[in-house]
C-alpha cells in the first residue's frame, strides 16, 4: 500500500461535493459504521468528503437524532481525566496490577497540539515522528496521538480520545470507556463497539509504524479496555483481543469502492452544498438537494438506523423493499427484492426459473396462513 | 425468523397494519400485572432518574430522584420503590405470619448465609429450580407479575436489584432494610426474565412482536409506540404513518430507561440544577417549585409510555390464552413461592457470580425450556404449527382409516395397538419408524408405518400411524381417546418428551477444572461499601 497523497483533482471534487460547509472529520466510529456497510457509496462519499449528513438529512426533510446526552459527555470526559490525572497515575496502576505489565517509570507524552499549531497534518507527522524515531524512551504512553488510515484510497484523519502505551518495542492500544463492567461483565454490544473501533486505531497505528519502515507486527493486536467498576467511578482494566475485527475491518475497507472512482461516476456539477446565507441558515432547495442525493446511491439496512445521520432519507427511498424489513426476512424470501413481487408469487404469480423453490414456498405459505386464520378467526 | 413469519412482515407492510402470526396468546396475562417504567440518568452505571409505577391505569405513581449522581439519593429512591413494589408482592404472600413483609428476612434467627445448613444442596438460592431429589413445592395460588415496555427496561431493573441487594442496613453507608430486600426480589426477577416462556417480568415489545409481524425490521420494533403503531394505527393512519410519527422524540418520548437527548439537553440539565441552586441557597419555596417543575418535566416523558403499556395489555388480553401458558405461569408462581420461603428461612442474597455448578445447571434449564416452549407452542396454535407443516416437521390432513381395536400379538401378552391412515397434502418428509406426537392427543405416541403417495389423487400424501399410550389398559380403546374415521388431526416431530435433567455434581464435588468446590459466598464489606467507592 503506498502512500499516495490524494491528487488535486479529487480533493476539488471532494470540496465541491461538501460545498461551503466545514468539513466533519472521520473517527473510529464513522469508520466502523463505514465498514459495517461497505457498499454504500453514499455514505463512502458524503464521508470522504466530509459532507455534515445530519444537516444535509434535515434540509431535505428527514432529520434524525444523533444527539448525545450531556450528562453521558460530562460523565465519560470526567472519567477520562480521572484515569489520565496526575500522569495516568491510576491507568498506571491497572495497568501493573491487573495486567501484568512493567510500567515502572513510564513517560508521558502529549500530542495534542504541536506548538499552539494543530493542523491534523502536522500533528500526524509530529505524532509519525515520536513514534517511529529511533532513539525513543522504552517505555511511554502517548495521549492524543493523531492517526490517519486509508479509507477509499484517501486518508482519514483519526481524532481519537486515545492513548497508546510503549512497552519495550510493541505498542498497545488503549480505549478508554466510560459503560460500566458489572462483576466482569459488561455490555456486549458496546464491548463490541469498544472492540472494533480499537481495531481502527491498530490499523492506523501499524500502518503508520510501516510506513516508516518498522514492522507492523510491533502493534499488538491486544488493546486494553478502561472502564469504571462496578457501581463505583472507579477504574478497571481488561485486554481485548481485537484479531478478529481487524480481520472484518481489513476486509471490509478493502470492499469500499476507491473513492476516486466513484467520484468519476457522477458529474462535475453534484453539490451538497446547502448554499447558506451569512447567518449560515440553508438557501438551497430542497427538492434541488435531494435530487442531488439521489444521484448517489445508498445501500440502506436497518442497522443503518443506529449509525447513520441519513438513515430515515435512505429508509424512505428503500419503501417496498425487502431488505428494509431487515436481512432475516430478506433471506427468508429467498432473497427476492420487492414485497411486491413476494406477494404476487405467493398468489400464484408464475414464477422465472430460478425463483421457482421459492415462489413454491411462498405459495405454501400464503395458503396455509389463510386456511389457520380463517378457521381461527 | 421463519418464511412464515417474513411473509406476514411483507404482507403488513402491504396491508399498512400487523399482521397476526399467533392464533393465541402464549404469554400468562395477570389481571392487575404492577406496570413499572423506569428511567435513568444518561452516562451513568444505574442511576435512576424517575419510575412511573401501579397496578391501576387511572392511578399511576411517580417517584423521582432530584439528584441522581447522589448515591445517598439513589438508595432512598429505592426505599420509596421499596415500598410500593414490596407492598404489592405482599398481597400475593399468605397472611399466615403478619410480621413477614414481603418476606423480609428474619433477624437474629440465623445468622446471614448460615441457613443454608439446614437446606446443604441450596448454597446459592435458585428459586424456582426444583432441587434434585427434593419434593416439589406447592406454589402459590397467585404470583405478581411485572411489566416493562422493553428488555432494556427489564435488565436495568435487574441491575438495580444487583445494585441494592448486597447493601447493609446498620453501619457506615446504611440503608432501609426494604432496599437490600427490594434488590433481592428484583434480582429474581431479572433472572427469572431469562427464562423461556417465564411471564412473571415481561416485556411488552417482546410479548406483541411475539404475536404480530409489523411491516418494518425488528429493530424499529423496539419501540414500543412504534410497535403499538403497527399494530393498532390510530383511526385515518396506517401503521407505517403511525409508527413514523411515534419515531418523533418529542411528540412521543422514548419509553426508557434512557432518556431523548434532547429533553436531556434542554429540559432536564436545567430543571436539575434550579434544584441544586434551590439547595444551596436554601430557598424553601424555589426548592419546591424547581422540585414540581422536575415531576412535571419527567411526568411529561412517562406518561405516554403509561398509556401505551395498558393500551397493549388490553390488546394482548383480547387474545384468548394458549393452552400451555398455565402450566408456565404455573412454574413463575413456584419461582415466587420458593424465593419467598428463602427469604422467610433468612437465606442469603444471590451471590454476585454464580458458582460453577449453578452456572452449569441454569444454563442446562434454560436450554430445555426453551426447547418445551417451542413444542408447546406449536403444539397450542395451528399457525405456529404451520411453520412446522412448511418444513415438512409435521403435516396436517383427513383420517381416511382407522383399525381402533388392532392388537399387536407379537409379545407374550397382546398389547392394543390401534393403526390409522391419514391422507394430507403437506409435504410429508417423515421416513417409517419416526414417532411423532398429535397435539390433540398428549401422551399419544404415533409410529410411521408407512408414507405413500395416493394413487388417484396427485399431490396427496397418505401416512400410516400406528398409536401407543394414552388409550387406558384394556384392549379396547375408551371412545374420544383416539381420533376417529373423518377426523381433522396434525401429527408433528415436535415431541413432548423430554430426557430427563442431566445430573450435576453437587457444589462440594465441583471438579478441579471448574476451580474446585467455591467457598460458601457471605457478603463481604467491600459488597456493602460499592457503591460508595
Amino acid at each position: 500500500m503506498t502512500a499516495r497523497q490524494p491528487g488535486a483533482g479529487l480533493q476539488t471534487g471532494l470540496d465541491r461535493l461538501r460545498g461551503r460547509a466545514l468539513p466533519k472529520n472521520h473517527d473510529a466510529r464513522t469508520i466502523s459504521a463505514l465498514a459495517a456497510n461497505p457498499g454504500c457509496a453514499r455514505r463512502a462519499l458524503m464521508d470522504a468528503a466530509g459532507v455534515d449528513k445530519q444537516r444535509v438529512a434535515a434540509h431535505v426533510g428527514f432529520a434524525a437524532q444523533f444527539g448525545q446526552s450531556r450528562f453521558a459527555i460530562v460523565r465519560g470526559n470526567a472519567f477520562e481525566a480521572q484515569v489520565k490525572e496526575n500522569g495516568a497515575a491510576q491507568l498506571l496502576i491497572l495497568l501493573r496490577d491487573l495486567l501484568d505489565l512493567d510500567v515502572s517509570e513510564v513517560g508521558y507524552a502529549d500530542f495534542n497540539d504541536v506548538g499552539g499549531n494543530s493542523s491534523a497534518e502536522l500533528r500526524h507527522l509530529h505524532t509519525r515522528h515520536v513514534l517511529t524515531a529511533p532513539d525513543q524512551p522504552g517505555r511511554t504512553l502517548l495521549d492524543h496521538p493523531l492517526l490517519r488510515l486509508r479509507v477509499g484510497g484517501r486518508h482519514a484523519y483519526l481524532e481519537p480520545d486515545l492513548i497508546a502505551l510503549r512497552l519495550d518495542g510493541t505498542f498497545h492500544v488503549i480505549e478508554v470507556k466510560s459503560f460500566a463492567v458489572i462483576d466482569g461483565q459488561a455490555d456486549p454490544g458496546k464491548v463490541a463497539a469498544a472492540a472494533i473501533q480499537s481495531a481502527v486505531y491498530v490499523r492506523a497505528l501499524r500502518d503508520l509504524v510501516t510506513e516508516a519502515g518498522g514492522d507492523p507486527a510491533a502493534v499488538s493486536h491486544k488493546t486494553i479496555l478502561v472502564a469504571p467498576r462496578d457501581f463505583s467511578s472507579q477504574p478497571t482494566a481488561a485486554s481485548l483481543d481485537v484479531r478478529r475485527q481487524l480481520g472484518v475491518l481489513d476486509r471490509q475497507l478493502s470492499r469500499i469502492a476507491s473513492i476516486e472512482t466513484l467520484l468519476a461516476r457522477y458529474p462535475g456539477t453534484l453539490t451538497f452544498d446547502l448554499d447558506p446565507d451569512a447567518q449560515g441558515r440553508p438557501r438551497r432547495p430542497a427538492a434541488e438537494l435531494a435530487a442531488a442525493i439521489g444521484q448517489v446511491a445508498a445501500s440502506y439496512a436497518p442497522e443503518c438506523l443506529a449509525t447513520c445521520e441519513l438513515c430515515f432519507l435512505c429508509r424512505d427511498e428503500a419503501g417496498g423493499t425487502t431488505g428494509a424489513l431487515g436481512k432475516p426476512v430478506r433471506e427468508d424470501l429467498g432473497g427476492i427484492e420487492y414485497i411486491a413481487q413476494a406477494r404476487s408469487l405467493a398468489r400464484g404469480q408464475v414464477p422465472a426459473p430460478e425463483q421457482a423453490e421459492i415462489a413454491a414456498q411462498l405459495l405454501r405459505a400464503a395458503q396455509l396462513r389463510a386456511q389457520v386464520l380463517g378457521e381461527a378467526v | 425468523m421463519t418464511l412464515l413469519t417474513a411473509f406476514a412482515r411483507a404482507e403488513a407492510a402491504a396491508a399498512g397494519r400487523a399482521q397476526r402470526i399467533r392464533t393465541v396468546r402464549h404469554v400468562h396475562l395477570s389481571r392487575r400485572p404492577l406496570v413499572v417504567i423506569p428511567l435513568q440518568l444518561a452516562g451513568e452505571a444505574c442511576a435512576p432518574l424517575a419510575v412511573m409505577l401501579g397496578d391501576d391505569p387511572d392511578k399511576p405513581r411517580t417517584l423521582t430522584v432530584y439528584e441522581p449522581r447522589d448515591r445517598a439519593r439513589r438508595f432512598e429512591f429505592a426505599a420509596d420503590l421499596a415500598e410500593v413494589i414490596l407492598g404489592h408482592l405482599d398481597g400475593y404472600l399468605p397472611p399466615d405470619d403478619p410480621d413477614v413483609h414481603a418476606g423480609t428476612p428474619t433477624q437474629g434467627a440465623p445468622a446471614q448465609g448460615a441457613p443454608a445448613q439446614g437446606a446443604p444442596t441450596q448454597g446459592a438460592p435458585t428459586p424456582g429450580a426444583p432441587i434434585q431429589g427434593a419434593p416439589a413445592l406447592e406454589p402459590l395460588p397467585d404470583a405478581p407479575q411485572l411489566l416493562v415496555p422493553n428488555p432494556n427496561a427489564a435488565a436495568f431493573l435487574r441491575l438495580l436489584g444487583r445494585s441494592t441487594r448486597l447493601r447493609r442496613t446498620d453501619g457506615e453507608h446504611a440503608v432501609r432494610p426494604t432496599v437490600p430486600l427490594l434488590g433481592r426480589w428484583l434480582t429474581h426477577y431479572g433472572e427469572r426474565a431469562e427464562v423461556p416462556g417465564s411471564a412473571l417480568l415481561l416485556a411488552m415489545t417482546t410479548a406483541l412482536a411475539e404475536h404480530w409481524a409489523t411491516g418494518q425490521s425488528d429493530l424499529e420494533d423496539a419501540n414500543l409506540a412504534a410497535l403499538l403503531g403497527w399494530v393498532d394505527p390510530p383511526d385515518g393512519l396506517t401503521g407505517q404513518q403511525a409508527a413514523r410519527l411515534a419515531e418523533d422524540p418529542v411528540r412521543c418520548p422514548p419509553a426508557g430507561p434512557v432518556t431523548d437527548p434532547t429533553f436531556d439537553n434542554e429540559v432536564l440539565e436545567g430543571r436539575m440544577a434550579a434544584i441544586r441552586d434551590a439547595t444551596e441557597a436554601g430557598d424553601g419555596p424555589a426548592l419546591a417549585r424547581a422540585q414540581a417543575a422536575m415531576d412535571a418535566a419527567l411526568h411529561s416523558q412517562l406518561a405516554p409510555t403509561w398509556d401505551l403499556m395498558w393500551r397493549a395489555h388490553a390488546l394482548l388480553a383480547e387474545l384468548p390464552e394458549a393452552a400451555h401458558a398455565q402450566r408456565r405461569w404455573k412454574d413463575d408462581r413456584r419461582s415466587f413461592t420458593a424465593q419467598a420461603a428463602w427469604l422467610r428461612e433468612g437465606g442469603a442474597p444471590q451471590p454476585r457470580r454464580d458458582s460453577a455448578v449453578a452456572a452449569a445447571k441454569r444454563l442446562a434449564r434454560l436450554e430445555r425450556e426453551q426447547q418445551r416452549l417451542a413444542v408447546e407452542r406449536a403444539h397450542d396454535d395451528p399457525l405456529v404449527m404451520a411453520e412446522y407443516r412448511l418444513t415438512g416437521e409435521a403435516f396436517a390432513g383427513t383420517v381416511v382409516d382407522a383399525d381402533l381395536t388392532r392388537l399387536d400379538t407379537d409379545g407374550k401378552k397382546p398389547k392394543l395397538r390401534p393403526w390409522l391412515i391419514v391422507q394430507t397434502t403437506d409435504a410429508v418428509i417423515v421416513e417409517p419408524d419416526a414417532v411423532l406426537a398429535n397435539p390433540a392427543f398428549p401422551g399419544q405416541a404415533a409410529k410411521v408405518i408407512e408414507v405413500a403417495d395416493a394413487s388417484r389423487e396427485p399431490g396427496r400424501t397418505l401416512v400410516t400411524l400406528e398409536l401407543s399410550g394414552g388409550m387406558g389398559r384394556a384392549l379396547t380403546a375408551p371412545p374420544g381417546s383416539t381420533p376417529a374415521r373423518g377426523d381433522a388431526v396434525t401429527y408433528t416431530t415436535l415431541r413432548d418428551d423430554f430426557q430427563p435433567a442431566p445430573q450435576f455434581p453437587s457444589r462440594e464435588e465441583t471438579p478441579w477444572t471448574h476451580g474446585g468446590p467455591p467457598p460458601e459466598y457471605v457478603p463481604t464489606d467491600d459488597d456493602a461499601q460499592e457503591a460508595w467507592s
